[in-house]
């Protein structure tokens, strides 16, 4: 399996170590619901057979946070992103950015 | 009934004397029935386990156990084979040593050959620290009255004087032993227990996947299947590294996620290492089957998958991992590598217990030790169906611990799955 990373090319998948499931957020302190949805946050995965989006670091390379969309099914890679490219995306989506 | 149902000296005798005629089939080819008071999802050990458990000790009748693809096809017969009762924490020790004791007895209860070889485990320590934490653990195993042994570096290597002893990052200083560890044949547990279920009535469906529940009320009324629906009063789940995906067809969302570990085989050789030693500055274990082969694995690929095979870093990983430690295997040639999906929990411990669907009852997130836990884990499962409490034994497996805070994280690496 290799990673093409935006900034250093295609590199094998054992410079990249893996945080997981990039759909998981952390969710707002402040909300009522906080308890059950850190609970969520902490413990629930979706744990997807298909496409999912997914958190690599680079490690051994230019340290970037990566969103890679990859199918747990067969290892395809379908998409990579810079993890801040995303994160901007995500805001200006829900009309919170700062 | 065929000639020679019972497995002894006498039957293979006599079969030996009229060419092997009077065998018959060790389980029946199952069709399904319209309605089971229980149906066990998922034929790998864990799922005939439970299922000849239910029929022998709790007297449960009208059974089947519904598996996707054939008996032994998931991870009961892709593990390393590797049994054990070496834990840490109160809330897993008494559990194993279950399982243990079961494994002892197996396969006269079963009337087939396990291989039970109880050659004993050994676990390598290479520091000062690590010492302390295995002397940790041992004295942990002798207070629940298991047997562990702390070596030092002569013991060791009055055991296996071929190690790499003086490795300059990581020189062997000793080890913690438990003697009734060992290994058993994987595949012969499926079918042992498969035979042994089948004989109490038990009904085992191959090739037949389920691909939905039927739930009203919040009450499980059966299963969907790839053959039609089958009606059951209670439904038990123990499909490993689908656990997630099974569960999901009933609305649950569990805490767990599915990981590959790899397993290699090399080419036979004569004897050369006769019990179980891991290395404890990587991630690299070993035995030799009775074929001659060495058997060993390491660590998960760690990524999320269900595809049944890793990758190269980890392959490469785990046979550095072996040459660090005895660097005779060198010149051995490896002969297969194959991968099995692990249902890796939050806390890197497994679950046993109720779901909030009436019914319905889960276990899973067996990470990549289950196979030692095969035994207790169907017992206290078929506990849990049949009486609807749990078993003594399994109390801490609940699935509502990551919500209350009582995790059994016996590495302490948090909720980090791939780091168990
Ligand atoms: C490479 C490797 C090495 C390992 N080494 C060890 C070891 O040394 N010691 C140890 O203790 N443990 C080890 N393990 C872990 C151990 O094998 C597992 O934890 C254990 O086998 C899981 O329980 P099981 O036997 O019931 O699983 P499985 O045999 O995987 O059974 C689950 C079954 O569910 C079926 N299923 C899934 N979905 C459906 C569906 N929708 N409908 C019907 N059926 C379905 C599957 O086909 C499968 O047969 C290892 C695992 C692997 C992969
Ligand atoms: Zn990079």
């Amino acid at each position: 399996m290799r990673i093409n990373c935006p900034h250093c090319g295609l590199r094998s998948n054992d410079e990249f170590s893996y945080l997981g499931d990039a759909s998981v957020v952390r969710p707002d302190p402040a909300a009522p619901n906080a308890t059950e949805a850190f609970y969520a946050f902490g413990y629930e995965r979706a744990n997807i057979a298909g496409p999912m989006q997914e958190l690599w670091y680079h490690a051994a390379g230019c340290h970037a946070w990566l969103v890679v969309t990859r199918d747990t099914r067969n290892h395809e890679i379908l998409d990579v992103k810079s993890a801040q490219e995303v994160a901007l995306e995500r805001q200006k989506a829900a009309g919170t950015a700062q | 009934m065929p000639r020679s149902d019972r497995y002894s000296i006498f039957s293979v005798f006599l079969e030996g004397l009229r060419g092997q005629t009077g065998w018959g089939q060790a389980w029946r080819q199952a069709t399904p029935k319209p309605n089971y008071d229980v149906v066990i999802v998922g034929g790998g050990g864990h799922g005939l386990a439970t299922a000849y458990y239910l029929a022998k000790r709790y007297g449960v009748k009208n059974i089947a156990v519904v598996e996707k693809g054939w008996i032994g096809s998931g991870n009961v017969g892709r593990n390393t084979t590797i049994v054990r009762s070496n834990y840490l924490l109160p809330g897993n020790i008494p559990f194993y040593e279950t399982s243990m004791k079961l494994w002892e007895g197996l396969e006269q209860d079963l009337n087939y050959n396990a291989m039970v070889s109880q050659r004993g485990v050994l676990n390598l320590y290479h520091s000062d620290a690590q010492r302390d934490a295995y002397a940790r653990r041992g004295n942990a195993m002798r207070l629940h009255g298991i047997d562990s042994e702390l070596l030092d570096r002569d013991a060791v290597r009055s055991m296996y004087p071929w190690l790499n002893y003086d490795n300059a990052r990581f020189p062997i200083q000793g080890g913690l032993l438990q003697r009734r560890g060992g290994t058993v044949r994987h595949d012969a547990v499926a079918w042992g227990y498969a035979r042994g279920a089948d004989r109490l009535g038990v009904d085992i469906i191959e090739n037949t996947e389920v691909t939905g529940f039927r739930i009203s009320n919040g009450k499980i009324s059966g299963i969907e299947t790839t053959r039609g629906f089958i009606g059951a009063n209670k439904v038990g789940l123990a499909v490993a590294g689908n656990s997630s995906r099974v569960a999901g067809m009933a609305g649950l969302t569990l805490p767990i996620e599915s990981h590959v570990l790899q397993a290699f085989v090399s080419e036979g050789i004569k004897p050369f290492i006769d019990g179980v030693v891991t290395f404890g500055a990587g991630h690299f274990y070993v035995s030799q089957s009775d074929k001659g082969g060495l058997v060993f694995g390491g660590d998960i690929d760690g990524y999320n998958t269900y595809a049944q095979r890793g990758n190269l870093p980890v392959v490469e990983d785990v046979l550095e991992g072996g040459m660090a430690l005895m660097p005779r295997i060198g010149r051995v040639r490896l002969l297969r590598s194959w991968g099995g999906i692990m249902d890796m929990s939050m806390d890197g411990s497994p679950i046993i217990d109720r779901t909030p669907i009436d019914g319905l009852f889960f276990n899973g997130g067996w990470c990549y030790g289950g196979f030692k836990a095969t035994p207790a884990s169907g017992l206290c499962f078929a506990h849990l169906i049949a009486r609807n409490e749990t078993h003594e034994v399994a109390r801490a497996y609940r699935l509502d611990r990551f919500r209350t805070g009582h995790m059994i994280d016996e590495k302490g690496m948090g909720n980090q799955p791939n780091l168990h």
